[in-house]
């Protein structure tokens, strides 16, 4: 495990490493810097396999490397199960694969992938029971093939305090990404005290990742990149600091009873209670089924993206994109520029779905778009090592011998997103299953309110859109929230008539009519009663 | 089904007979002036915005951009803030040298003088040519605009530059 897979010259982005540190991977001492995530560390020296699947121990690589997908999963100073995506490294830390003997990397019960009949469903439960003096042993046994983890550590065992502290505040907004960083700063412009809780140790969101200009009105950040987006949100959050109290690193867990948000933070558990609920929780990313869709080397496009826009880690030397939407044609292009060659992009659909900007970008670039193509398999031993794409018919069938092998190190899967909507549920707004918005999203009027009191919805969370119109239904629903605490008055109005405008402006296009139908589904007349 | 779609999106190449009306010659060997690449109707209006000559026409933020190539005087304003990378300068001079600059986001980044491979909109080679000038990268948040000089013929074709 030599190899230094950090990019070195990066034409866009300048990575802060920070200091060098020394931790523990499976008992071997290993190095890593304090502002990567052990994932990332872990990557950059060449690790693939992060974890082990339950029931076969096929071999797993990280997916979505922003704590979405639980394939990272590793025990962590004594911790079972921590997402080693969202942890940084700090010297000393000890970090070990779990589920596996005696590594993720060489495990033994792998054999479980090559047995056929323990394969079939229930087989064990119906074997393993008799004779029934034998029933107690066969589960010890059964127990160290499956599961997820050891317990913790006695040091490492959570002990809860007799009164976990409760917070009161004007405006709780979960999800530190361009949504919710707006809707922070417009609700704490206007004057309402705001909490803003994100998941990550910097605020963001997804805009930390994305090194490209963007799209959109010139009023509100066309031709700027995302990173200096990201920048300039949270320098304005640090500004309204006696207003917003950021909180890093801290989960919001669940929406309880009387509105209260429970919140986990460094191992504490903190109770918010707030007057109006902003949640901003973005999306996640989809996957695609096809044979050996799980081989480590298969990954999420903004996956990969998180990896070597934000670490600096390239994910392979030679990548196969599956998927033109704008995420894949975006992602392609800055693999290009962090110095990895795309063999060629798969688009199932006759045509590029994404920006045909974005396509002639990368096809001036040498990389070839297979319109009308699938992705049939990955393969490789533990890894991808290649992929087999087919060309498909009218009617979607892959059309036999028109086969090609792609050889690869990687495959990135960008092929949608799908709103994050667990919280929403939890505080009872109304989900409705919209095609067009991605996936389930809450009723909500056009203020963003939902039908569950005092909760908005904004950004990705509300429907898969842009990260430019996220930050204008963040700012409708921040300055909404304050409106109706008494803060501001008729030109907070007259402002977000303005950005309502403006959204409705951007959606006018052909890019914008299916985001318009879909929100025609779930668009009520009020908002709580 | 497929019939009805577009070849540029189904191949994501864009070529020189999709894009509408071009300059003339005669227009090309006054001064240089911007041609736009975008011709699909997308939320954007950066270069509208960027330009001081009011030289984009736009009717909305989805209509796609189109230049009035009498008022544009080539200053590259629009292509230092296109997001999607495709605005370009093209010119000819009076002994019929052709130039096109491109904005250009990739390490190395080339300096003027500089022999670099210059690629068409396919990827393929179009030969070597001789960079003239470069706008740095840290003068414009990392994106160079970059000049080179190309046979006449070659201003609509070469699309991308290659630093050897």
């Amino acid at each position: 495990m030599k190899e230094d897979g950090r990019i070195k010259k990066h034409p866009i982005l300048k990575f802060d490493r920070g200091k060098k540190v020394y931790f523990y991977f499976n008992g071997k001492k290993v190095e890593g810097y304090e502002n990567e995530t052990v994932a990332a560390a872990l990557y950059a020296m060449g690790v693939r396999i992060f974890s082990r699947s339950f029931k076969y121990h096929r071999p797993r690589g990280f997916f979505c490397a922003i704590g979405k997908c639980s394939s990272c999963l590793m025990r962590v100073n004594g911790v079972p199960n921590v997402r080693t995506c969202m942890v940084r490294v700090q010297e000393g830390m000890v970090v070990e694969s779990e589920h596996a003997f005696p590594s993720a990397e060489h495990d033994i019960y792998s054999v479980m992938d090559y047995i056929p009949f323990i394969s079939k469903t229930g087989f064990y439960l119906k074997t393993f029971i008799r004779p029934r003096f034998l029933y107690g042993t066969y589960q010890k046994v059964i127990r160290k093939f499956t599961g997820l983890g050891k317990f913790p550590t006695k040091k490492a065992v959570y002990k809860p305090p007799k009164e976990n502290p409760l917070i009161e505040t004007d405006v709780a907004v979960i999800g530190g990404g361009p949504a919710g960083l707006s809707a922070a700063i417009y609700a704490a412009k206007l004057g309402a005290n705001a909490i803003l809780i994100d998941e990550n140790w910097r605020l963001g969101g997804q805009l930390i990742k994305q090194t490209h200009r963007f799209f959109g009105s010139a009023r509100h950040e066309a031709g700027i990149r995302g990173i200096r987006i990201a920048e300039d949100l949270t320098r304005q959050v640090e500004e309204l600091k006696d207003k917003i109290t950021v909180m890093l690193e801290a989960t919001a867990t669940g929406y309880y009873a009387e509105g209260i948000i429970g919140v986990v933070q460094k191992g504490k558990f903190i109770k918010i209670k707030p007057k109006r609920t902003i949640i901003a929780t973005g999306a996640y990313e989809r996957t695609l089924v096809f044979e050996n869709n799980d081989l480590p080397g298969v990954y999420g496009a903004g996956g990969v993206q998180t990896l070597m826009n934000v670490y600096g880690v390239k994910p392979g030397n030679e990548g196969l994109m599956v998927g033109a939407g704008n995420v894949g044609l975006i992602v392609t292009y800055q693999l290009l520029q962090a110095g990895v060659k795309v063999k060629a992009i798969v688009e199932a659909m006759p045509k590029v779905g994404g920006y045909l900007v974005h396509a002639a970008k990368v096809r001036r670039l040498g990389v070839p778009i297979y319109t009308r193509h699938t992705i049939l398999k990955a393969y490789g031993n533990k890894k991808v090592e290649g992929a087999i794409i087919v060309e498909l018919d009218d009617k979607w069938n892959p059309i036999p011998g028109t086969e090609k092998n792609i050889k690869c190190d990687f495959i990135c899967i960008s092929v949608g997103l799908n709103p994050t909507h667990e919280l929403l549920y939890q505080a009872g707004a109304t989900l409705k299953y919209v095609r067009e918005l991605g996936g389930f999203v809450p009723l909500r009027n056009k203020y963003m309110e939902t039908d569950a009191k005092g909760v908005f919805v904004a950004g990705d969370a509300s429907g898969i859109e842009e990260a430019s119109t996220a930050i204008m239904e963040g700012r409708i629903a921040g300055i909404t929230a304050a409106l109706q605490l008494g803060y501001g008055d008729e030109s907070a109005i007259k402002l977000r008539e303005e950005i309502m405008k403006d959204l409705e402006e951007m959606r006018s296009g052909p890019f914008g009519e299916p985001i318009v139908r879909g929100i025609k589904k779930v668009l009520i007349e009020e908002g709580a009663q | 089904m497929s019939g009805e779609i577009k070849e540029y999106l189904r191949t994501g190449i864009i070529r020189v007979e999709d894009l509408g009306e071009l300059p003339s010659e005669e227009r090309l060997k006054k001064k240089p002036v911007c041609i736009t690449e975008c011709i699909q109707p997308i939320p954007c209006d950066s270069c509208y915005y960027a330009c001081k000559f009011n030289a984009i026409k736009m009717d909305n933020i989805n209509d796609p951009p189109k230049i009035d190539y009498e008022k544009c005087t080539g200053c590259n304003l629009c292509l230092r803030t296109c997001p999607g990378l495709a605005m370009f300068t093209v010119g000819i001079t009076k002994d019929g040298k052709g130039y096109v600059t491109m904005p250009h986001e990739f390490e190395p980044y080339p300096k003027p003088g500089d022999i670099v491979e210059i690629l068409g909109r396919r990827g393929q080679s179009l030969g070597k040519a001789r960079v003239k000038f470069v706008f740095p990268p840290e003068k414009n948040d990392k994106t160079a605009l970059v000049t080179v000089e190309v046979d006449k013929d070659l201003i609509f074709e070469a699309r991308a530059i290659k630093v050897m």
